[in-house]
């Protein structure tokens, strides 16, 4: 239909935008804006309940301005110490599980990186790793084996299982290929061995990919919650993710175990918090470092976006 | 983006081209000691978490009992695989399954398309990069986070979304407690979670359309329309393609953290799929061997598809991942 406007227009008026394109770009403005407003406004929602106070979020009144603002969820929130414990131990396996795996994925990378007639079992390992990425283990034979190890309950039962990011691995492995090979050659003939050269020549020229690759792992550290869940004997030391798991889709339950547990300040707060508004609180809370790193994220995710490459 | 696709490219032919020039290079040749022992460590901790795990799936042969071990456990063949089609829900949730992930791979498919088609054709620089910006947020929050937001938000009762529904007469949906609409916000609310960040993707290859074919077909009087069409589209039809066979893996996966997140009893008999029933036979009800069995029968079937897409891709379009 669209079409067949825009060519009649077009026979009759060549080089000014015809009406039918006119009307399409309204059209499409329109669209685009909304399907932009419909992945924000859920947040603006999310964080106006969080900042409201009980009664107008009890009554629904609160739509995407807080109403009676109170910052009395949040004051809940940092005082029911779980929320904080749980965050530092999200923060200590972001730190740690990242560096693990930079520590793993460098190194391996730049081994796959090297032609053939270097490493002679390059395929052989490459396909080492990538068949881990075609074919997953079923869940009872992986959790047999990670409590087989005797890491269950320790901040390496969220770490080792998952060290060796493939995908990761895979794209700096890419980007290493990319590099010219002279590079490696000369610092060769300067006398520097294997690791020398990764440290003093290859790495300073990936940092763009590195980038990438560390975004990606504290990104995927920070949202696991599975492995915490399985993982972690106790609540006290839940990462964030599992912890919040247990609060998410009923928070009217976690609200009424407060009650009756819990410092004075705690329960004077119960008296003007919903449980809407202090789930929006911790969402909006473990939310916050993610939308930090997200303008890093928008630069870079891109690059890491698609592994391999089409000769083309 | 453009320039990783080159280094991509360059490294696809300097892997070729380094047979020719490797008599000459020899000379400098190191001994390759050092990087066996750099990919040491790697190699021993892929192995242990996920090569033994590979071959503790015999479990699923086995009366698997945590307390005697893979070793001590009775051997019972295709038991578990009998106990598993016995299942009065087992057809339900395979069949579950099979709509929900269907639906997201095409899903997941063509709106990534259309909206970087759209994007496209946007000719204001500023509000396009705003609206790309707005699009890609959902990709980086976890399914906790947002299993939290759409219980709040599409709640019947208290949800901003039924309030708005509302106000043109429509609802109150009940959109995570009934059978009726479940599969459906899966499949939504997983392309609203994905669809920004395939739009790079699309955005990228359309970035790399020789801009001479456009201008051409202007002085030839193609409309927008028509350049589309016989332009743009052929373009990018490689990407689609290769999108296409990579996402053939998928078929079965029909998304266990959105799920097993925001699935109730009320909708169980619509929104149960392979993986969440996987985990409510092992660790919540100790039936180690049929849950093995199940998750063995998935993996299998999703390891052949992703490996039939790799193989196509390869075929067809020269696809290397290494």
């Amino acid at each position: 239909m669209r079409a067949e406007k825009q060519m009649k227009k077009n026979k009759k008026n060549k080089i000014k935008v015809s009406v039918g394109y006119r009307i399409f770009t309204v059209f499409n403005i329109t669209l685009l804006i909304l399907l932009a407003l419909s992945c924000l406004l859920p947040f603006v929602n999310l964080f106006a309940v969080s900042l409201s106070g009980q009664f107008a979020v009890n009554s629904n009144s609160v739509s995407f301005w807080p109403k009676d603002f109170t910052l009395a969820s949040y004051q809940f929130v940092l005082e029911s110490g779980q929320f904080l414990q749980s965050f530092w131990v999200t923060v200590k396996r972001v730190v740690l599980g990242v560096s693990v795996n930079m520590l793993l994925v460098i190194p391996t990378a730049y081994v796959l990186s090297q032609p053939e007639r270097k490493f002679k079992h390059r395929k052989i390992f490459a396909w080492f790793f990538v068949i881990t990425i075609l074919f997953s283990a079923g869940l009872v034979p992986w959790y047999t084996v990670v409590r087989a190890t005797g890491i269950m309950g320790s901040i390496w039962a969220l770490i080792l299982p998952d060290a060796v990011p493939v995908f990761s691995m895979l794209v700096l492995m890419n980007y290493m290929r990319g590099l010219p090979e002279e590079l490696q050659d000369a610092a060769f003939i300067d006398g520097a061995g294997h690791v020398r050269t990764l440290v003093s020549v290859i790495l300073p020229l990936c940092l763009p990919s590195i980038a990438t690759i560390v975004l990606f792992a504290m990104v995927g550290h920070w949202n696991a919650w599975f492995d915490g869940m399985l993982f972690m004997n106790r609540v006290e030391d839940y990462p964030l993710q599992s912890y919040l798991q247990t609060i998410v889709v009923n928070p009217e339950q976690y609200l009424a175990s407060m009650r009756g547990s819990g410092s004075t300040a705690i329960q004077n707060l119960l008296n003007f918090v919903s449980a809407r508004s202090t789930r929006a609180a911790q969402l909006f809370v473990a939310i916050l470092p993610i939308m930090l790193v997200y303008p890093f994220l928008q630069k870079y995710f891109a690059t890491g976006l698609t592994v391999g490459s089409v000769k083309g | 983006m453009r320039k990783q696709r080159t280094a991509g490219q360059k490294a696809t032919l300097s892997g070729k081209d380094a047979e020719g020039a490797g008599v000459k290079k020899k000379k400098f040749n190191k001994s390759a000691l050092p990087l066996y022992l750099m990919i040491l460590p790697a190699v021993i901790i892929t192995f242990i978490y996920k090569y033994i795990p590979m071959a503790g799936s015999i479990i699923a042969f086995e009366d698997y009992k945590l307390t005697k071990g893979v070793f001590d456990s009775t051997w019972v063949w295709f038991d578990n695989f009998k106990y598993i089609f016995n299942l009065p829900d087992f057809w339900n949730v395979l069949r579950n399954t099979f709509l929900i992930a269907f639906a997201k791979m095409i899903g997941n498919l063509i709106v990534p398309i259309v909206v970087a088609l759209l994007l496209n054709e946007l000719r204001q620089v500023g509000l396009k990069r705003s609206i790309q910006t707005l699009l890609y947020i959902p990709n980086f929050l976890s399914w906790i986070i947002l299993a939290g937001m759409f219980t709040d938000i599409l709640s019947p009762s208290s949800g901003i979304v039924n309030q708005l529904l509302g106000y043109i007469g429509v609802g109150p949906i009940d959109f995570l407690g009934s059978n009726d609409w479940f599969p459906f916000t899966m499949v939504a609310t997983d392309i609203w979670k994905n669809f920004g960040y395939g739009t790079i993707v699309y955005l990228a290859s359309l970035a790399s359309i020789d801009p001479a074919l456009y201008e051409s077909a202007r002085m030839d009087g193609a409309s927008r329309w028509q350049q589309t069409i016989h332009i743009t589209l052929p373009g990018m039809s490689s990407i689609i393609v290769l999108m296409s066979l990579l996402s053939m893996g998928s078929i079965l996966n029909a998304g266990f953290d959105q799920i097993y997140n925001l699935l109730n009893p009320m909708v169980h008999e619509s929104g149960e799929i392979i993986d969440t029933l996987v985990y409510n036979l092992s660790l919540g009800n100790g039936m180690y061997g049929p849950a093995t069995a199940l998750g063995l029968m998935n993996s299998l079937v999703s390891f052949t598809l992703i490996s039939l897409g790799y193989i196509l891709a390869d075929k067809f379009l020269d696809y290397r991942i290494f």
